[in-house]
């Protein structure tokens, strides 16, 4: 008898299993399937680009995840026929690696999610200098200043907050207004996530230290609630458990894709510009011990070309860097933003930033 | 004969008395062929620490204002105080579950095993996330409770949400320890206990709970220095851990730091260490007559059949019902709103393969190990016991870490192999598998390999023929434990795996940090119910095992 039971359990598990494969399989529908279904067919693009008859190979770290940025990189790898493979991780733990690696490091090309990655990267001195022909696709505020690194795709902060407890005109002008206590316990923030930090530059560059401190413990005295990262973030904002966020723009669009309309979160930038509204990259750099540089140049030149700018601005919901490429319909326009004038270069004083966080007890 | 816990107890007493300073081999040396696979093994455990040394030692003097802050103090005493919870409430849960589901009628006792097992291969980065979902102030729950005028629930956030969380998902690390010591624990002894007068309850906690010791101090050690090394659950439940800490500054991107902050972990999980050393004394655990050669007798429960089942039913609901639970809605919801699923085959292959690998020989070689620490005990013996805890109560990354300092510099062509992935997970996890070798050894009698070198057998032949066939019940649940814990592994395969290696753990967090809950959901159900299936196994092949080294 227990045998037959025991066998019963096993032949249900094996056909969910199975059919969640299946399901899994592949679904026709969708730019990502397909790109996934046929990888080795090359698929015509609107682009020039010569497919030689030894394409080479290119290794690309990617701090950005495989969900987001997969499927442009497979139809780069088609559209070339360049043996690309890609080693996916945080920002923060493919940088680490990179540095542990050193020049060593069989990467080409390292793509990382924000400019904090990216700069520790070339503080190490491990970047080449990128030629003119890749850093002119992309704005110059948008890149290092002395071409290690190059922007490729555009995120805003913003407030993402409830819209059953509060209206875009309950919410301030400036971030700066959070300190006022009648936001206390109604804020969520991500201090260790790096584009939090590069915000947190920005201000300094903006306001200056001893403005930012003040802002800071004012955030402080009002006890926000410390998330690891954004998404955990806009799911308490839309589940109410906090009523305003401190996130990147485009993890809501994922919610709304994934949960639909309803819920009931909505992006604001703060309508009177400052730090709070500030656009920042993700961006990649070339290695200086790769030893595929052509390729890797052909990779950043791709993913800065209409296809690729077109996929970041429709997939990813970002912000495309170079002109001519329309913004999501879904996303408010970059000129309705009140984004101040910041380059990403003088963004350059992560450690400044982190030695303040830790000062204050914000960091450890 | 027994030596039990309570060593006045001992119920025969008498010509054992030899036995007793427990160190009766401490003058031989170990053979070739068990010390020196056992030092390799303990160098290389030890490199995790040695890139730590490197690395700390150039952190510039912010780390020493870092260390010596008070707020450092008190990360270092949350940290405890959550160690301490969990180990006890995991204790505590899986104790019962494990006497349940091996010496009682209660019904469908395998279908419980297994699924009671389940918890341990949900990774904890998710698995958070599932629990505020659930759980939370405003997830599905209090939803469930809106019209009974329920608008938030209590905080989940801090230490009671890190406690649940760690607890439901790491108390399998005793079950399945104390369900191998079940299997093979000799009624007679708590039979011969009751003939003398014993009620059960006295004979239980007299005689079998000691026996259970080794069971549950290894299992107990595993989740306490599982607790101090995870990150996911202690993060997204907003609970700053030590190890918390010590990933802030891998997204600072210092290392030095990072390295430096993770030898202090070093020294809390040696603290553990010891505190298990010595709570676990010098006692023995084997009867050198033939024994018993029967199957214990079921335990009848009877009206508290259903007791127990309600309270089996709430735990595997909790730990269990509640991840899965959330996951399936989150794939239908994907599904129907035509979110496009991706294949998984390979992931699947990948993950079946590198935790096959790893389960096997994490377990091989931990086997030299628990020989040098039952058979051979010396300092070197308990040295290498204690090195090879390091990496298992290091967070994944620092691991990671310090394998590819050492495979770039000085062995470049292991370098993103899979086989330098296996050897990562075997720095994780040996102490899995030693745990199970080590307790299982302990109740093979030395006599018997004596015995059969005396008939002219070398340490070789003795161990292929009489002591391999009789731990192989403690292998087989080490196996399992290591197979688990490497399905859910993240930080290590993700660093180590060779370009484009994808397993169903990173498949899952690909999609899961980037809102992408569809698609998590369908790997992350597969893990579990895959994961099911070795477990099925394990719990049938221990339950003939365990018959058959009775009959």
């Amino acid at each position: 008898m227990m045998t037959k039971q025991y066998g019963m359990i096993l032949g249900t598990a094996m056909a969910l299993m199975l059919a969640v494969l299946l399901a899994c399989g592949g679904r026709p529908d969708g730019t990502r399937t397909q790109a996934a279904a046929a990888p080795t067919q090359p698929a015509p693009t609107p682009q020039t680009i010569y497919v030689e008859n030894t394409p080479g190979s290119l290794v690309i770290y990617s701090g950005r995840s495989e969900s987001l940025v997969g499927p442009i990189i497979e139809q780069f790898a088609d559209a070339t026929g360049i043996d690309v493979s890609t080693k996916y991780g945080s920002t923060g733990e493919i940088a680490a690696t990179l540095l542990e690696e050193g020049a060593n490091s069989p990467a080409d090309v390292f793509f990382a999610q924000d400019p904090g990655g990216l700069g520790a990267v070339a503080q190490a001195g491990m970047f080449g200098a990128l030629p003119d022909g890749i850093t002119s696709l992309a704005p110059d505020w948008a890149q290092s200043p002395d071409a290690l690194w190059v922007g490729i795709s555009g995120r805003a902060r913003v407030l993402v907050y409830n819209t059953d407890n509060l209206t875009e005109s309950d919410l301030p002008d400036s971030i700066f207004d959070l300190t006022d206590p009648k936001w206390k316990g109604r804020i969520g923030w991500a201090p260790t996530n790096g584009s939090f930090q590069a915000m947190v530059t920005a201000m300094r560059v903006l306001w200056g230290d001893e403005r930012t401190t003040e802002w800071l413990r004012g955030m402080q005295a009002n006890e926000p609630g410390v998330y690891p990262k954004n998404t955990p973030q806009v799911a308490a904002a839309g589940a109410g458990e906090i009523d305003v966020g401190l996130v990147n723009h485009y993890y809501l669009h994922r919610f709304l894709q994934e949960e639909g309309d309803a819920f009931p979160a909505r992006n604001y930038h703060p309508r009177a510009g400052g730090p709070g509204s500030i656009v920042l990259v993700a961006g990649a750099g070339i290695l200086e011990s790769s030893e595929n540089r052509d390729n890797a140049e052909k990779f950043l030149r791709f993913m800065l070309s209409t296809v690729g700018q077109q996929y970041f601005a429709g997939q990813t919901y970002e912000y495309p860097l170079v002109e001519g490429v329309r913004t999501n319909r879904l996303v408010t326009p970059i000129d309705e933003i009140a984004k101040p004038d910041v380059d990403m270069a003088s963004l350059a004083d992560l450690e400044g930033t982190q030695r303040l966080l830790r000062d204050l007890g914000i960091l450890q | 004969m027994i030596a039990s816990a309570q060593q006045t107890t001992d119920p025969t007493g008498g010509d054992d008395a030899h036995f007793r300073q427990g160190r009766r081999w401490s003058s031989k040396r170990p053979p070739l062929a068990i010390l020196v696979p056992a030092v390799c093994v303990g160098i290389a455990m030890l490199l995790p620490l040695a890139y730590l040394v490197i690395r700390g030692a150039e952190a510039s003097n912010d780390a020493w204002d870092i260390l010596f802050r008070v707020r450092t103090l008190h990360h270092i005493g949350r940290t405890a105080l959550l160690v301490i919870l969990v180990t006890a409430s995991s204790a505590l849960l899986a104790v019962p579950i494990a006497w349940l589901t091996t010496q009682t009628d209660l019904p469908f006792r395998r279908a419980w095993a297994v699924l009671a097992a389940l918890p341990l291969v949900v990774p904890t980065f998710v698995g958070g996330f599932l629990f505020v979902s659930a759980l939370g102030p405003r997830g599905i729950l209090q939803q469930a409770l809106e019209p009974l005028g329920i608008d938030r629930l209590p905080e989940i956030y801090g230490l009671p949400g890190a406690f649940l969380v760690l607890t439901l998902l790491s108390y399998p690390y005793v079950l399945l320890t104390v369900r191998s010591a079940f299997q093979s624990i000799d009624p007679t002894f708590e039979e011969s206990a009751r003939t003398l007068g014993h009620g059960r309850m006295s004979a239980a906690l007299r005689i079998t709970l000691p026996q259970l010791r080794p069971a549950i101090t290894s299992g107990s050690l595993l989740v306490a220095l599982y607790t101090l090394s995870d990150f996911g659950a202690v993060s997204l439940m907003r609970f700053p851990t030590f190890t918390w800490v010590i990933y802030q500054q891998y997204q600072a991107f210092d290392r030095s730091i990072a390295g430096m902050l993770s030898i202090v972990l070093v020294c809390m999980a040696f603290a553990v260490v010891l505190l298990d050393a010595y709570t676990r004394g010098r006692l023995r655990y084997y009867r050198v007559d033939a024994g018993s050669s029967r199957a214990p007798d079921v335990v009848r429960l009877g009206r508290w059949k259903w007791v127990a089942v309600i309270f089996l039913a709430f735990v595997v609901t909790m730990a269990l019902g509640i991840p899965a639970g959330v996951l399936l809605y989150w794939l239908i919801r994907g599904v129907l709103a035509g979110e496009p699923l991706l294949a998984l085959w390979s992931a699947t292959a990948n993950s079946l393969a590198v935790s096959g690998a790893a389960a096997v020989v994490s377990v091989v070689c931990s086997i030299p190990i628990a020989a040098m620490v039952v058979r051979y005990p010396s300092t070197l013996a308990r040295l290498i016991e204690r090195v090879s805890f390091i990496g298992f109560a290091l967070p994944g990354i620092v691991v990671a870490l310090s394998l590819v300092f050492f495979a770039v510099n000085y062995a470049r062509p292991m370098y993103q192999t899979v086989w330098l992935l296996i050897f990562a997970y075997v720095v994780l996890f040996l102490p899995a598998a030693l745990g199970a070798t080590r307790s299982s050894l302990l109740r093979v009698s030395p006599e018997l390999e004596d015995a059969a070198r005396g008939l002219g057998r070398t340490h070789l032949q003795t161990m292929r023929a009489i002591t391999l066939p009789l731990i192989a019940p403690g292998m087989l649940m080490g196996m399992a434990l290591v197979f688990l814990v490497t399905m859910k592994e993240l930080p290590a395969t993700l660093i180590l795996g060779p370009l484009g290696f994808k397993t169903l753990a990173t498949s899952i967090w690909n999609a899961s940090s980037e809102a992408f809950f569809a698609q998590a959901a369908a790997p992350a159900l597969v893990l579990i119910m895959l994961s099911s299936l070795p477990m099925a196994f394990f719990v049938t092949q221990e339950f003939r095992a365990a018959t058959a080294s009775k009959s």
